[in-house]
């Protein structure tokens, strides 16, 4: 497990990182918490001639209360971002999606921006980011610019980003007083999920006034499964009534089959999951 | 008389913490991979990515002309030199047996097999070479598919015209131990119960902790070789015979080992080249393994078809057994090999009064890495076999299976017992363990809550899961060996040396990989010799030091190495009772030895045995005729095998909607006989528990349509960690084994060979009302949700894994 030999370089600004990333272009990876780019290196999966470590750079890391909205900066570890209040009372979704994520030595080297840019479609982060409506600030030698995340996830490991490009933070708008849950299906703990559901809601009484609902591993990308959100809005909050929203989670959805399993098994448990995410998001879990 | 301040505490049986622990732990040790000698160079394999290909040509000249690189080796290179790997066990006279280099030179029969070896100043440089070398192939069909390679419909190996290896049979009837099988299954077919089930037993890779790595020394006298091995004696042995080098001129060293169970006790390709390598170019070479390599091309285990026909009487009481494997040995027959489900054939009985009994195993050759010896070889199978088909008996005739394990099992007082397939067990109880694991278990409480959540139609619901498994361990009587064809006998040495200043040193043959033999032994010595724990030193792993030795697997260090080691002791007890009668002026008749002293019978004059080791040593005064020495050694062959057998009961809660198995119980109480130490054996236990659990839900080893390990990084091989088990309730009933002094039993593979049965017995019951009678392992939760659906077994796995990695280029973050 010895990667081949690499220059490294880890510059203290956006701006150095940038013109190291304008220098090298197809010749570098940007490396920010490792956890998924050092096991590439490792296995000899790639062999970039450049790794530019975002490592040292300070304004990359941190979460800023922005009004309406969390900056979560790129480089702000799993760990950091779990353990904040902020993150708790804003973003609960966020904070219970953490806490399913990996293993606790990967959530403090691993990284929140880092772990979106790679866009595993099993990454616990993506359909969280997604169902919340998150914006990705993204900074390239011509500036900055915003991306929904609508647009943000494009394929398998694919994202908005350019090759010229840093993602530098992420903004959570803020969903005060909204339940939230994580239903990850694993079949040992420290593997990726099969499927996993993310799913937060406004209540208004014993009904559910609002929901969102992201979806892990049901496709290339994360997805939102919107006919269910669509036929939650109203909906009273019991077994019965969520299950029949529930039904509809796998609409329009493309999941992989592998040795975890196929593909229709994999829509049958995002229903089964959404169901289950939904009721403990509510608080009748 | 000594005065002890404290009552006669022994050492054997207290839960002594572990001596090895401390510097194991920490991994402050000599791993091979640790060792860094003068001029050192390093090797890295170039593997074939195909499963079955010609080898067209080789270009190394990139590779040679790279950095710090030393040479750049292929099989045709090392030519005959390189030795060859050994199958220690033609299961049958006329087995057909491919040859097999370590580097082969001209076709290559399962993807990772070494092609060329790349020799560098560092590991690094050498990796990087290793890329360069250009490798041609002439892709050949592959025999992947074990049922297909049976048929021979591709061949494994054209030359030899079959890809089946052997055909390896017992009959009762044949054997004049029982009745005629076939008999027995016409009556019943016409007026009793027939069971007929077929069961996959998957592939497995035993992914022990550490990779393995092999440093060899070609400077001095002799050539010494260090290596994470199980086996340093049968390495030696193995070495020496296929390469020529005389043995003498040869020194094996496993220093510490990081786990092997079984995966070690190969003479690997690797070593072989290495020491090839080492020779040629007159330097010191380490190879270490990377993880992946170890995945693909380490020795796997399991991977059995069993088809299998259950004679009973409409009461219950089993009249015959037959039973038909299909063995994957894949690509080439490794140490054991074949003889793997050999040793199981013993053992499909179990703990049963079976009248008449038939196994053949048909042992077939494909392109995929090799299999062998993993925890348990051959008597998991065998136990997975019986204990399954014991839960379908008592399903079909309606009643709890342990009532009918119970109407078939041997009783108590019937020991000692000859079975069917001709073993005699010297001792057990399985009714005393059976009582006790249901106390634990709170059988009866379970079985009420399963009936409630059926009754409600619950979401979840409860199953309960039975394994009364026995097992044949401490390899192995030489004698017996010797019938079966096996190329070495079973015995085992030791050694025990009294220094001059009161301390012993212990030498064992038996090399440990983890399992706590420098604690266990010590105990063992402390008692009889009546030292103090701390005062032994157990040495082994070392051909030098260790000069004669068999090695560490089946269960055997304790009931074999350890009788040995009794025996040596009582032999320095014996060589030193002349001089202590001569140094206290008694009669030898009139001495009496024990808490480590002689003293004279009647008076209050004594002598420790540690005095008597330094008088020796001075040798000033011992009596004529008498050796200056009262060190010692014994070399144990066993008499029978050993029989540790024990009752699991396992229970698992399976969400119906999902399919997800998730254990609520798990209790089990083994009869392993007397206990040396009881945190050692729960160690052992538990270690066993999970790996056999794993089988049952987790494990696989997986390759898809090209041949390809689809399950090659720990992120597709599902092995589980203590996040994924829970606390297991353990006890234990005993009854001494009759046929070693110390009356202990094997307990290193017993929690493997109990557990997986009882693991999917409790998934099967709680399915039942589903109509499922079968769900196929690992019990995936897509699996048990498909026999949900449709009362199958949850059909085949996927052959593909999901990248978790972008292999693409740019510079995504």
């Amino acid at each position: 497990m010895i990667p081949a030999a690499f220059e490294y370089v880890a510059p203290a600004s956006v701006e150095e990182a940038l013109a190291a990333l304008a220098e090298h272009g197809d010749d570098a990876k940007i490396i920010a918490g490792g956890q998924s780019l050092l096991p590439v290196l490792r296995m000899r999966l790639n062999a970039p001639e450049w790794v530019i470590d975002l490592g040292r750079i300070a304004s990359l890391r941190g979460i800023r209360d922005g009004g309406d909205h969390l900056a979560i900066g790129a480089m702000t570890t799993h760990h950091d971002v779990g353990q904040d209040p902020l993150v708790h009372e804003h973003a609960l979704l966020v904070s219970k999606a953490i806490t399913h994520l990996a293993d606790a030595q990967v959530r403090h080297r691993g990284t929140f921006g880092g772990a979106l840019a790679h866009a595993d479609p099993a990454g616990d982060l993506g359909a969280p980011a997604l169902a919340l409506g998150s914006t990705f600030v993204v900074q390239g030698p011509g500036g900055t610019r915003e991306v929904p995340a609508e647009e943000f996830f494009v394929d398998l490991f694919e994202t908005a980003i350019s090759e010229d490009e840093i993602l530098t933070e992420v903004r959570v708008p803020k969903h005060d007083g909204w339940g939230a849950a994580y239903e990850k299906f694993v079949r040992i703990a420290h593997q990726w999920p099969i499927v996993a559901v993310a799913a937060t809601v406004r209540m208004d009484g014993d009904a559910i006034a609002e929901a969102r609902v992201g979806l892990t591993n049901m496709g290339s990308t994360p997805v939102r499964a919107r006919a269910t959100e669509a036929a939650l809005s109203g909906v009273p909050a019991t077994e019965e009534g969520v299950a029949a929203a529930a039904a509809l989670a796998a609409e329009g959805t493309n999941p992989p089959s592998d040795l975890n399993g196929d593909a229709d098994y994999r829509r049958h448990l995002a229903t089964v999951l959404t169901r289950r995410a939904v009721l403990t998001a509510a608080g009748r879990g | 008389m000594t005065a002890t301040q404290e009552p006669a505490q022994g050492e054997i049986g207290r839960d002594r913490r572990r001596k090895e622990d401390q510097r194991l732990i920490t991994g402050r040790t000599r791993w091979t991979d640790n060792i860094t000698l003068p001029g050192m160079l390093h090797l890295a394999m170039v593997r074939s990515p195909f499963p079955h290909a010609r080898i067209t040509s080789i270009d190394t000249a990139a590779a040679k002309g790279a950095p710090n690189v030393v040479a750049v080796l292929t099989g045709a290179d090392l030519g005959e030199g390189q030795g060859a790997c050994i199958n220690a066990w033609p299961v049958v006279p006329d087995q057909v047996t491919p040859a097999h280099l370590p580097m082969p030179t001209d076709r290559v029969a399962f993807a990772g097999e070494t092609v060329a070896v790349v020799v560098a100043r560092s590991a690094a440089e050498a990796r990087d070479a290793a890329e360069l070398v250009e490798v041609d192939y002439e892709e050949l069909p592959a025999a992947l598919d074990l049922k297909e390679a049976a048929a021979n419909t591709v061949l494994a190996h054209p030359d030899l015209g079959t890809n089946v290896s052997a055909v390896w049979r017992f009959d009762s009837a044949e054997a004049g131990t029982g009745g005629d099988v076939e008999q027995a299954i016409a009556e019943a077919r016409e007026n009793g119960i027939v069971i007929e089930r077929e069961y996959r037993q998957q592939r497995l890779i035993p992914a022990f902790m550490e990779p393995r790595s092999v440093v060899v020394d070609p400077t001095g006298e002799q050539i010494t070789v260090w290596s994470a091995t199980q086996v340093p004696h049968i390495l030696r042995f193995a070495i020496a015979a296929t390469t020529g080098v005389p043995e003498s001129k040869i020194r094996v060293i496993a220093p510490d080992v990081g786990g092997g169970f079984g995966g070690k006790l190969q003479q690997t390709p690797e070593e072989m080249i290495a020491f090839a390598v080492a020779r040629r170019l007159g330097k010191p070479v380490k190879f270490t393994e990377t993880r992946s390599e170890s995945l693909l091309t380490a020795h796997h285990g399991r991977d059995q078809w069993q088809r299998l026909t259950l004679a009973a009487t409409k009461d219950g009481h089993v009249t015959g057994l037959k039973v038909d494997l299909l063995a994957d040995l894949g690509a080439y027959v490794a140490i054991v090999g074949g003889g793997v489900p050999v040793l199981g054939a013993f053992m499909f009985n179990a703990i049963y009064k079976f009248p008449a009994y038939q196994f053949q195993t048909t042992n077939v050759l494909t392109n995929k890495t090799w299999t062998d010896a993993y925890r348990g070889a051959g008597r998991p199978e065998a136990t997975f076999a019986i204990e399954r088909l014991m839960d379908e008996l008592a399903h079909e005739l309606g009643k709890d299976p342990l009532e009918v394990r119970e109407m078939n099992w041997i009783k108590h007082e019937e020991f000692p017992f000859t079975t069917v397939a001709g073993l005699e067990y010297d001792s057990g109880n399985y009714e005393a363990a059976t009582a006790r694991a249901k106390e634990m278990f709170g059988y009866d409480a379970l079985r009420a809550e399963q009936a409630d959540r059926r009754a409600r139609g619950d979401r979840v619901q409860l199953g309960l899961g039975v394994s009364t498994f026995t097992e044949m361990c401490g390899l192995a009587p030489s004698r017996v060996l010797g019938s079966l064809n096996y190329g070495a006998g079973g015995w085992e040495h030791a050694e025990v040396r009294m220094l001059a200043t009161g301390k012993v040193e212990v030498v064992t043959g038996a090399s440990a990989h983890g399992q706590g033999h420098e604690t266990a032994f010590s105990q063992i010595v402390a008692d009889r010799l009546g030292v103090p724990f701390e005062d032994v030193e157990v040495l082994h792993g070392d051909t030098q030091i260790s000069h004669k030795g068999l090695d560490t697997y089946g269960s055997r260090s304790l009931v074999v190495g350890g009788e040995a080691l009794v025996r040596a002791v009582d032999k320095v007890i014996e060589k030193a009772r002349p001089v202590a009668a001569h140094l206290l002026e008694a009669s030898a008749d009139d001495l009496e030895f024990s808490d480590g002293r002689f003293t004279v019978r009647g008076t209050d004059q004594g002598m420790a045995i540690t005095e008597i080791a330094t008088a020796v040593f001075a040798a000033h005064n011992l009596p004529d005729g008498v050796e200056a020495s009262i060190d010692s050694e014994a070399t144990y062959d066993p008499v029978n095998f050993n029989y540790p057998h024990g009752t699991h009961l396992c229970a698992v809660e399976i969400d119906t909607e999902t399919g997800q198995v998730r254990m609520r119980k798990y209790a089990c109480c083994d009869d392993i006989g007397n206990v040396i130490n009881p945190l050692i054996v729960s160690g052992q236990v538990h270690g066993g528990l999970v790996q056999g659990i794993a089988q049952a839900l987790w494990e696989e080893a997986v390759y898809d349509d090209n041949g390809t390990l689809v399950t090659g990084s720990f992120v597709d091989y599902l092995l589980p960690t203590a996040a994924d088990t829970i606390s297991f309730d353990l006890d234990h009933t005993t009854s001494p084994a009759t046929t070693n002094s110390l009356g202990t039993k094997g307990v290193g593979e017993a929690g493997t060979i109990a557990s997986t049965p009882a693991v999917v017995n409790a998934v099967v019951d709680a399915l039942r009302p589903y109509g499922v009678h079968d769900v196929a392992m690992p019990c995936t939760p897509e699996r048990v949700w498909r026999a949900i659906n449709s009362g199958g077994s949850g059909g085949e796995t996927t052959q593909a894994a999901a990248p978790h990695f972008d292999e693409s280029e740019g510079a995504a973050q």
